[in-house]
């Protein structure tokens, strides 16, 4: 029997792990927090169609529970050595693992607002992030600002550390967009009465069902766009915020007041993946994430044989995308070793 | 076919096959960087020309392009360099130096462009 050891219990992994164990492997995950579900344990609704987030998370936790395969919590990988064509692996809890396989998942981290001091993140009270409000949107969450009123106009910030060359970050995270049109919905069903504004660079739906809920937003939910990208936010005594913009359509300046201001964060690659990267002989891309053989043919391998990738890892990727390139590498890790 | 409307309206029109690139050539050349601009507007809110005048950074790249070098010239004399927009560029654009070098040699090619 062989045995894949895979790194990061998310979605990724967890998926991966039950595809690989169906297909009759010894399976082993490797998962640094207490639960499963990785950064889909901070989510609450999904986009596009507000599929709640638990319903995604209790199908991988059944899978843990009812398929064969172990995962070691609370636990990291501390180094990993090739030898005699497999790999030994030690974990910070002092395991050794031998393994035929390695499978990475180790998806991403979420952009630190605090890094755009201009926008004020932990600085003005009422500047959160769309992780933060993701919290709010369950049906107990307190959208009430200063004096425990509710909002009356809220602005979203998209591409908040992503296309952004002061945040060190080049690529499109791809999921802020879309993130941002789902949120704006909610928002408006909790608050008809509030002014809700997008100010965006680019409006990035490319995904099936997300242009539909751009257009139910500004059809139904009276969402406002405004092209134009936020250069600073400043907070007033009452504790409302200013925001500066260009409405670049209409060429001229644009300030408002907000009462919330939420920013959009994008994904980066975790802080760790350089240098585990490097002590495993695989690369990284520009952007930080992992290197895959090639973008076609080969996404699931990485540049040393027997060595897979899944999932966000490689680069920013919906729910959707994760899981379908979770089972593909389950498939490629599969036919790998049938070769062998 | 004649007159279905294909008539052009001269000043209303970009007209690219009378474009003169020189200019944008120039500042291209010795700016790279401002390649890159993607029209967010950042620059222009931050602007503190803009608090006094009516003033618009980003359109000094489109005005550029598409070689509107009379207005060009008169809007660029507003800017006071004070560089703020740079804090803000999303691209890392050196704009002060952009305007720098559209000062220096808008007055090499605006005999020709007009």
């Amino acid at each position: 029997m062989k045995h894949i050891v895979i790194i990061g219990g998310g979605i990724a992994g967890i998926e991966t792990a039950s595809v690989l164990t169906d297909a009759g492997h010894w399976v082993t995950v490797i998962e640094k927090e207490a639960q499963v579900g990785g950064k889909l344990n901070n989510w609450s609704y999904l986009f596009p169609d507000f599929t709640p987030a638990d319903k995604i998370k209790s199908v991988l936790q059944e899978k843990c529970n009812e398929k064969d395969f172990s995962i070691l919590h609370q636990t990291e990988v501390s180094s990993i050595h090739r030898k005699n064509g497999k790999f030994n692996i030690e974990t910070s809890e002092e395991q050794q693992l031998e393994a035929d396989a390695i499978v990475v998942a180790t998806g991403y981290e979420l952009f630190d607002a605090r890094r755009k001091e201009e926008y004020g993140y932990k600085i003005y009270d009422h500047v959160i992030t769309s992780a933060d409000l993701e919290q709010l949107l369950l049906p107990n969450g307190n959208l009430t600002v200063a004096a425990g009123e509710n909002p009356k106009r809220i602005a979203f910030v998209h591409c908040v550390g992503s296309r952004d060359e002061k945040s060190g970050n080049h690529y499109c995270s791809k999921v802020c967009c879309i993130t941002g049109v789902k949120q704006a919905i909610e928002l408006r069903k909790r608050l008809p009465e509030a002014e809700i504004y997008c100010f965006y660079m680019d409006l990035r739906m490319y995904g099936k069902h997300f242009e539909e809920l751009y257009r139910e937003a500004q059809e139904k939910y009276d969402i406002q766009f405004i092209r134009g990208r936020l250069s600073e936010a400043s907070e007033k005594i009452d504790k409302s915020l200013l925001i500066k913009a260009e409405d670049t359509l209409s060429g001229r300046p644009l300030k408002m007041n907000v009462d919330l201001l939420v920013l959009l964060i994008g994904m980066e690659a975790g802080k760790g993946t350089a240098s585990a990267a490097a002590s495993c002989g695989i690369g990284c891309e520009d952007s930080g994430f992992l290197k895959t053989a090639d973008s076609f043919l080969n996404s699931n391998f990485s540049e040393q044989e027997g060595i897979f990738l899944a999932g966000s890892c490689t680069a920013p990727m919906t729910v959707n995308d994760t899981i379908l390139h979770a089972r593909s590498a389950a498939q490629e890790v599969n036919n790998w070793l049938l070769r062998k | 076919m004649k007159d279905f409307g294909y008539t052009v309206i001269k000043q209303r029109t970009i007209d690219y096959d009378l474009f003169d690139g020189r200019l944008l050539n120039e500042v291209l050349e010795l700016e790279p960087s401002f390649k890159v601009c993607l029209s967010c507007g950042g620059c222009t809110a931050t602007c503190s020309t803009n608090d006094l005048v009516s003033f618009n950074v980003r359109r000094m790249n489109l005005l550029l392009r598409r070689g509107e070098t009379v207005e060009l010239e008169s809007e660029i004399k507003k800017c006071m360099l004070c560089g703020k927009c740079m804090l803000v560029c999303p691209r890392g654009i050196n704009i002060r130096n952009v305007i720098m070098l559209i000062k220096k040699s808008i007055p090499k090619y605006k005999t020709v462009t007009l």
